[in-house]
């Protein structure tokens, strides 16, 4: 067969990785450590850790092979199992915390740099297990580098479990303080869900769902860059020429991503799972998706419009990347985080965008309150509403929601934070000053929504 | 018949100069790498060039070829890709 692709079009694709910052952004492989299970947490751990070893020793040398074949950067080689949770379930917080040791020990033997599913579904109420992993969390945020952590509280379905919402204001309070020399960074690491995806490779709200099979490759793309081009070069179209334009654009990113799924699939032997269609932003200047909603014919992101925007934008890329793949599924929506994202950052000091506004984008797309870093002595009630607030979003429009907030100890708004690397630096943000604690300790659980009379 | 998923694509972008095409074809033929095709234009003063080559009796596996071609590259002080043809198809063919 010939090659039958134009010279413009070849051009294309080389300008979009090394003008626009196209990349892969992440290959998850999910690993079920379900039969992992020992007597105590010691043998636990060791048993995770060879699994883990057995699946994914060749995971990162296969991303880097393929990197270099096809020229196209895979960012993160990362690793999610079966919620810790449930695997320890009848094992006490120590046995929790030792088990995150050897999850911890077992990412950095296999070179990926973040490892999801030191996690709890607790959307209708506790375990002991869960109870134990929970109460584990800000010790294993703290002595461990790659361990990210979930929790899930509510869907749907269940309603929203104001247990675990009362209880993870407080864990997100003494994470931080545990990791208080490091601005709180433990937090970053710790995200809070509602309707939780089962196969969301990115993290760290990552982990291995309990309908997955064995082990599975999971892809996010990103091009955050790449659309904002596209739009750029179009300011006086109308709005559903743009809609159209962002589907083409979508539809070629997502196309590498599902050719480097398929292929990382083929060469580890491991079933492909799904394609995770997110506009992921990075700190990269113009890896940005508050720069293509600004392309978009908003000032500054944050400003009226900014939610419309945001909608446009989530479902072209949608559109685009559903045609471009066998399989979506994840969380597959644009991401709004704010240390992530030099554009956000940037609209956040100058006023533009404040944690309500950003609450209102989370309505329409994913995921939610994410990498936004608040005054360190906002009180646990204050997060656990926040939490709330935000999972009753996720519950009411069956949705994906998520908060991953950073109370970060000493600072207070004015500051800022310096988190490093791809978790970039975050402006201390006001938070509402007024209580929530009557409210927060009611505990017990909102029920499940109504879904007939849906207006 | 060419072995499916054994061409490549070699893209060379810099300011033109004497001997970039000669140089380039010098390393493939080296490690008997067969060229089908090349196209090759200047775009705004800088010498633009897409190659297809076909790499199933190469002395070099592609990773090889990209280093051999990026060292080259730098030489000559242009910007050389090397890249499996799937990447393309994937992104520009339904």
């Amino acid at each position: 067969m010939p090659f039958s692709i134009s010279r413009d079009e070849v051009l294309e694709t080389i300008n979009m990785v090394q003008a626009e910052n196209l990349d892969i952004r992440t290959i998850t492989m999910g690993i079920n450590i379900q039969d992992c299970r020992r007597e105590i947490g010691e043998q636990t751990g060791q048993r995770i850790y060879d699994k883990i070893l057995g699946y994914a020793e060749n995971l990162v040398k296969v991303g880097n092979d393929i990197e270099k074949e096809y020229g196209i950067p895979i960012i993160n080689k990362r690793i999610s199992v079966t919620p810790v949770a449930m695997v320890g379930d009848g094992l006490n917080k120590d046995d929790m915390v030792t088990i995150g040791r050897y999850l911890d020990k077992a990412a950095a033997e296999v070179g990926v740099n973040f490892l999801g599913g030191f996690s709890a579904l607790v959307h209708k109420g506790f375990t002991r297990g869960d109870l134990a992993l929970i109460d584990a969390i800000p010790e294993t945020l703290a002595q461990t580098e790659r361990v990210c952590s979930s929790v899930n509280l509510g869907t749907t379905k269940a309603g929203i479990n104001m247990d675990a919402v009362f209880e993870m204001g407080r864990i997100i309070k003494k994470t931080a303080d545990l990791t208080a020399d490091k601005g709180g960074l433990g937090c970053a690491k710790l995200v809070v869900f509602c309707n939780a995806a089962e196969d969301n490779p990115f993290m760290a709200g990552a982990f291995h769902g309990v309908g997955e099979p064995e082990s599975v490759i999971n892809v996010g793309v990103s091009g955050p860059g790449v659309v904002l081009q596209a739009v750029n070069k179009h300011p006086n179209v109308d709005l559903g020429e743009l809609a159209n334009i962002i589907k083409k654009t979508a539809f070629k990113i997502t196309r590498a991503g599902e050719m480097v799924g398929r292929e990382a699939s083929k060469r580890l032997s491991v079933p492909f799972g799904i394609l995770d269609l997110s506009l992921a932003p990075t700190p990269a200047i113009g890896d940005s998706v508050a720069d293509i909603l600004e392309s978009m014919g908003l000032e500054r992101v944050g400003t009226h419009g900014t939610t419309a925007c945001l909608a446009m934008l989530n479902d072209a890329v949608k559109k685009g990347g559903a045609m471009a793949s066998s399989y979506v599924g994840g969380l597959s929506g644009a991401f709004i985080p704010v240390s992530e994202d030099q554009g956000m950052i940037n609209a956040v000091e100058a006023g533009a965008m404040n944690i309500e506004k950003l609450e209102a984008m989370t309505c329409v797309c994913s995921v939610g309150l994410d990498m936004i870093a608040i005054p360190g002595h906002t009180p646990a009630e204050t997060i656990s509403a926040i939490i709330a607030d935000e999972a009753a979003i996720g519950m009411i429009n069956r949705k994906t929601t998520a908060v991953r907030l950073i109370p970060v100890p000493g600072k207070d708004v004015g500051e800022s934070v310096e988190f490093g690397g791809l978790l970039g630096h975050a402006p201390i943000m006001k938070v509402n000053s007024f209580s929530s604690n009557q409210f927060i300790n009611r505990k017990g659980r909102i029920p499940a929504p109504i879904h007939s009379l849906n207006n | 018949m060419l072995e499916e998923g054994k061409k490549v694509i070699i893209t060379v972008v810099g300011y033109d100069k004497v001997g970039i095409i000669a140089t380039i074809s010098a390393v493939l033929s080296n490690v008997q790498i067969n060229i089908l095709e090349i196209s090759q234009t200047i775009l705004q003063g800088f010498f633009t060039m897409v190659m297809v080559v076909d790499i199933s009796n190469s002395k070099l596996d592609i990773v090889e070829v990209k280093d051999a071609l990026t060292a080259k590259g730098e030489e000559l002080q242009v910007q050389i890709t090397v890249q499996h043809e799937d990447i393309f198809r994937f992104m520009h063919r339904i």
